[in-house]
């Protein structure tokens, strides 16, 4: 990596460890062990953020639109609804590369050197698909029909998958707290037990959590390919060198799918190219 | 015609999502997040 990409990577790592900071600046909470619960709460946050966590300023998008449709109505959950769509469709994936608390530790995790670390392997493609089915059934499906005895269905994704949620609320609160201790069980070990799993996996392999498991990544990917804010790539000044599509993290060929869903709009192929032919562009652009 | 919806779809999703937006704080969407988000999430960090 030269010099102008790495500089570039350090702003953007700069930008998404001062936002997990501001989003999560209630200090307090983690001294006594306790979340906010002040006003603010009822936005969401666009990362994933769990709203469990003792500094968190406002909601984890995924979790308040479980807790609409799990509600005892099952009210498709406008708000929340309204607010990805927004976002995806002004940026497509870029609260993912800029603005995801748990993106930032995954990144952080691969930054420690490894004898090799993965890139593709067999089954890879077909394996990004599951973060669609981890939406559709843990985020909507079961939320809305498996309900308990008033007709509520418990957030299945927060408590049977989520990592952050494990990472920022369950390991503070239960440090924290005397009485949570005490209620730990099978659940508790589980979401452990994948924690460390996806953070050891961290290591060897580029955002294990975004490419495969996130719903959050799942939708906003979904508008990756039509976003207002978008990637182009200059036909006329593109050498085709091919050094874009071997930087990509996420292997995306910027050459041929500038806009794919998997990108992050982390920026490395547009600092890497050397002639200059990926650039930041808008959808009304001719 | 494909060309149209790339270059129009983006912005008109915005709107959509504006607009979705304001029918959720219109009904009154924003005190159920909150009164799930107030309250330590047990489920979420795996107690529930």
């Amino acid at each position: 990596m030269d010099k102008k990409t790495k500089k570039q990577q350090h702003v953007r790592l700069g930008i998404q460890a001062l936002w997990a900071l501001v989003s999560n600046s209630y200090l307090l909470g983690f001294v006594q062990g306790k979340i906010y619960q002040g006003p603010l709460k009822r936005l969401c946050l666009p990362g994933l953020n769990c709203y469990s966590c003792p500094g968190a300023l406002g909601s984890c998008p995924i979790g308040a639109f479980q807790a609409v449709i799990g509600g005892r109505e099952h009210r498709f959950p406008f708000f929340v609804a309204g607010f990805l769509i927004f976002l995806g469709a002004l940026t497509g994936r870029f609260v993912c590369g800029f603005l995801c608390p748990f993106g930032l530790i995954q990144e952080l995790l691969h930054k420690i050197p490894f004898f090799k670390k993965i890139g593709t392997f067999r089954g890879d493609k077909l394996l990004r698909k599951l973060k669609y089915v981890i939406f559709a059934v843990f985020v909507v499906l079961l939320p809305l029909f498996a309900v308990d005895l008033i007709g509520q269905g418990p957030p299945w994704f927060c408590k049977l998958l989520c990592p952050a949620g494990t990472l920022e609320g369950g390991v503070p609160l239960v440090l924290l707290g005397e009485g949570l201790r005490g209620a730990i069980g099978w659940l508790y070990a589980w979401k452990n037990a994948l924690l460390i799993a996806l953070l050891l996996l961290s290591i060897l392999i580029y955002r294990p959590f975004c490419k495969y498991l996130c719903p959050l990544g799942a939708v906003y990917s979904l508008f990756n390919g039509i976003a207002v804010l978008r990637h182009r790539v200059d036909e006329s000044k593109c050498v085709g060198c091919g050094a874009c599509a071997k930087a990509c993290p996420m292997q995306v060929d910027p050459r041929r799918r500038p806009n794919d869903a998997e990108c992050i709009r982390c920026g490395i192929c547009r600092s890497i190219c050397p002639t200059d032919a990926i650039e930041w562009t808008h959808c009304l652009k001719k | 015609m494909k060309q149209f919806i790339k270059r129009y779809l983006g912005p008109a999703l915005v709107l959509c999502g504006t607009a979705f937006m304001a029918i959720g704080v219109w009904a009154d969407e924003l005190e159920v997040i909150l009164a799930k988000a107030v309250r330590i999430c047990l489920e979420c960090i795996g107690i529930g």
